[in-house]
């Protein structure tokens, strides 16, 4: 019988401790699928953050390491630049990356660091269960922000993506989503392309990956990729935010 | 005998490194310890090698853990401020048994504290300072010469255990000049199949990781990691013994401490008072055999410091307090005169 | 066997710092044990400044000094600070363009030079340290007075090595005065 569908091979058979319906597994999968249609397995070296996906070093089959909280960044750019010859990556959620590891994320991307981040928002500190985000949404309900997120006491959640495309430093910047079959596609693609970077040494690469969280915004899984779309994407639209090699060429026309 | 060159000992530390192998350095500026990084800043380049100014001290510690992790040579230095920051990283980078050498010139505390010569990290450095179950050798030099020989053997021992050795400076030894001949260095290499360097497709895949969730498995990866310890504090505890032998007194002091102390021995014999030193050059693990050795003749020890009374309660231990151990301090950047350590002797000497 | 302690002192950019390296480097050429340690901190950017250096036939054992066998006092406030702690018998040697006031001590060794005038009529008016040094050299026989252009080799970068005759100059007009 034909197979028609297997399982990356740059993903281990360790069994995934994520929580039903967490999109987790589905982004694992497009990153795995990005190494191996890239024939990199062999020489790439994952960085795995503090969060929900800290055990990630189990399920990528690549060399993997374990960063301290926010700083997957620093700690791939020790490694790259030891390895300028391996393909790095980072895998990291809102905390980690934009609350604790800001600083990290920003200089990485600002040194335009020959590195791929991988940057899963869904708004909420899953982990230790369900706190408040950088990115939890005006108005959200959290266990930090039991009367909804109030902006005026605790600001507003920061558009990732909008702010590093600022910068002068980073070779590509885009905010995907993976709530439907349309935008999984297109997110592998976004993937692919932070990989393929990284390989021709154009530089800093992040996909933002807009996800749910359907045990701690207390939704079932299909409610919350509808939540994704009728109240994460109007404030963190999906688009390429930042494409030098894409602008260069524009501008060549 | 190599040719005798005059150095900074900030200077000194950056070249043994890069003698030592050490072609990847990330720091962050700080008084007193920034010629460390200026000088890599002008190598590094010319020799194929990588320097990095990080964000903060945060970044640089873990760009080291990740360098550390491909089981490449690599450091940081910092003075106390600094090290504080990085002791986040230094407690994953020995929870996850990587080596790296880290580098502490230090300036009075706590606090932003001042700029002036210090040894008030003695505790962060030899009980901790980051979280969990951890040790680091730490060797304190007191000459610009073991600035650089302790940087190699640093290196050495960092990768033959593969955890962090710090050199425990201060101020002055980091930025006086002494002569200094740089012998050839002795590289020991350790072969690191734990080192991620991809898999190639050819092995399962290397995980560097502090992560343990089943705490039975914790304990015994630190039960484990101790066995580690148990022979570091066997085999390599250094010092230097200096007028013992028929020493009644017993003054104990390192880095620039023990070259103020040295002064007072000397004054101290020459009004007859039978007195010696002894200089841990490891701090940890600390020379404890000698000084239980010691505490079998002498009559009473004094440990000199740049700090509050911290390596004193080492001394204590050490001794099992079978002799009075007196502080000779000052603090906050002051240095203590050799006639204040001699007073002390003296002291020490009457029984008081 | 002898040891001399050396204190200099003055303000920053006088070339406090270099002049105690030069002494050092004598001293490391001649085969001596050396120490030098500078002050650091604020003080480098235009207020006090000093550096200690030590010259011995034996080990060096605190590079620290608190009683100076020499004192070079290029200001007034380094000389205030500092006059009480040369040990009786000990030389101070004294700008005396920039400093006005003498020393009440009568169990030490003065020379009063007006450096800083005299560097500034020889043409090389930056130079007053080394004029300085030059006579510390001739008083003190710390190090020899021989080979000055040689050690003056040994550390100054090529990029600079045009400035080695004036030094050498300098250093000839404070011996000679």
């Amino acid at each position: 019988m034909a197979v028609v569908f297997e399982k990356p091979k740059a993903l281990t058979d360790a069994v995934l401790h994520y929580c039903p319906g967490c999109p987790h597994g589905i982004i694992h999968r497009l990153v795995a699928e990005a190494i191996d249609e890239l024939g990199i397995e062999g020489k790439t070296i994952g960085v795995a953050p503090v969060g929900c996906a800290v055990m990630a070093y189990d399920y990528f089959a690549c060399d993997m390491i374990e960063a301290a909280h926010g700083r997957a960044p620093a700690t791939a750019t020790g490694i790259k630049r030891c390895r300028p010859e391996s393909i790095v990556f980072t895998y990291q959620g809102d905390g980690d990356l934009a609350s604790i590891g800001m600083a990290e994320t920003v200089h990485a991307a600002a040194r335009n660091e020959n590195i791929t981040v991988i940057f899963v928002n869904n708004a909420i500190y899953g982990m230790t269960g369900g706190q408040m985000a950088p990115t939890s949404l005006p108005g959200q309900v959290t266990q930090t922000s039991p009367y909804g997120r109030d902006v005026n006491h605790c600001g507003w959640p920061i558009k990732v993506s909008e702010m590093l495309a600022t910068l002068e430093g980073p070779e590509y910047i885009a905010r995907v989503a993976v709530n439907n079959v349309k935008n999984v596609k297109n997110a592998k693609k976004a993937i692919k392309k932070a990989f393929e970077n990284q390989i021709a040494g154009k530089g800093f690469s992040l996909v933002e990956v807009v996800s749910a969280c359907p045990t701690n915004w207390g939704m079932t899984p299909q409610k919350a990729l509808e939540w994704v779309e009728s109240d994460m994407l109007p404030y963190y639209p999906i688009g390429v935010y930042k494409d030098r090699t894409a602008a260069k060429e524009a501008e060549e026309k | 005998m190599a040719e005798r060159v005059l150095m900074k000992g900030n200077e000194a530390i950056a070249e043994a490194a890069i003698r030592a192998g050490c072609r990847h350095y990330f720091g962050y500026p700080i008084t007193p310890q920034t010629e460390i990084a200026a000088y890599m800043a002008k190598k590094m380049p010319k020799i194929g090698g990588v320097f990095l100014q990080a964000e903060s001290e945060i970044a640089s510690i873990n760009m080291v853990y990740g360098a550390a992790a491909t089981g490449c040579r690599v450091m940081t230095s910092s003075s106390s401020p600094g090290i504080s920051l990085k002791s986040e990283g230094l407690s994953y980078i020995a929870g996850s048994d990587v080596p790296a050498l880290v580098v502490n010139v230090q300036r009075g505390g706590p606090g932003l504290g001042g700029i002036q010569p210090s040894q008030s990290d003695y505790f962060q450095a030899t009980k901790g300072g980051g979280h969990g179950d951890y040790r680091m050798i730490v060797l304190a030099p007191a000459s610009v010469q073991e600035m650089a020989s302790l940087t190699i053997k640093g290196f050495n021992l960092a990768d033959k255990y593969r955890m962090t050795s710090m050199i425990l400076a201060d101020g002055t030894i980091g930025q006086m000049m002494e002569p200094i001949s740089f012998e050839d260095a002795e590289i020991e290499n350790y072969e690191k199949p734990w080192a991620l360097t991809g898999t190639n497709c050819e092995r399962k895949h290397n995980i560097v990781n502090s992560l343990y969730l089943q705490p039975d498995q914790l304990e015994k990866t630190n039960f484990e990691r101790y066995e580690r310890y148990k022979v570091i504090e066997e085999n390599e505890p250094m010092w230097e013994e200096y007028m013992m032998d028929d020493a009644e007194i017993c003054v104990v002091a390192f880095g620039i401490a023990s070259r103020v102390a040295k002064n007072a021995v000397v004054a101290a014999r020459a009004e007859g008072i039978k007195v010696g030193l002894i200089r841990p050059i490891t701090l940890w693990p600390f020379p404890t055999k000698a000084l239980r050795a010691a505490a079998d003749k002498c009559k009473a020890f004094v440990s000199v410091e740049l700090n509050m009374g911290q390596m004193i309660e080492d001394v204590r231990l050490a001794t099992e307090c079978k002799r009075p151990v007196s502080l000779c301090n000052r603090a906050g950047g002051m240095i203590p005169s050799p006639e204040q350590v001699l007073e002390s002797i003296r002291q020490a000497q009457k029984g008081e | 066997m002898k040891t001399t302690q050396i204190l200099i002192a003055g303000f920053g950019g006088q070339g406090v710092l270099f002049a105690g390296k030069f002494l050092a480097y004598k001293g490391l050429v001649q085969d001596k044990q050396v120490s030098w340690l500078p002050s650091y901190g604020p003080e480098m950017r235009g207020g006090t400044a000093n550096c200690s250096v030590i010259l011995s036939d034996t080990p060096v054992g605190s590079p620290i000094i608190t009683t100076p066998d020499v004192l070079v006092a290029m200001n007034l406030p380094s000389l205030q600070k500092f006059v009480n702690d040369v040990v009786p018998g000990g030389k101070i040697f004294i700008d005396s363009t920039l400093i006005d006031a003498k020393v009440e001590r009568t169990d030490v060794q003065v020379f009063y030079i007006p450096a800083t005038q005299i560097a500034k009529d020889a043409g090389f008016a930056t130079l007053s340290n080394m004029v300085l040094m030059g006579k510390v050299m001739k008083e003190c026989g710390a190090v020899s007075f021989e080979g000055n252009k040689e050690t003056l080799e040994s550390f100054i970068p090529a990029k600079k090595a045009n400035l080695i005759d004036v030094n050498c100059k300098a250093l000839q007009t404070g011996y000679d005065f």
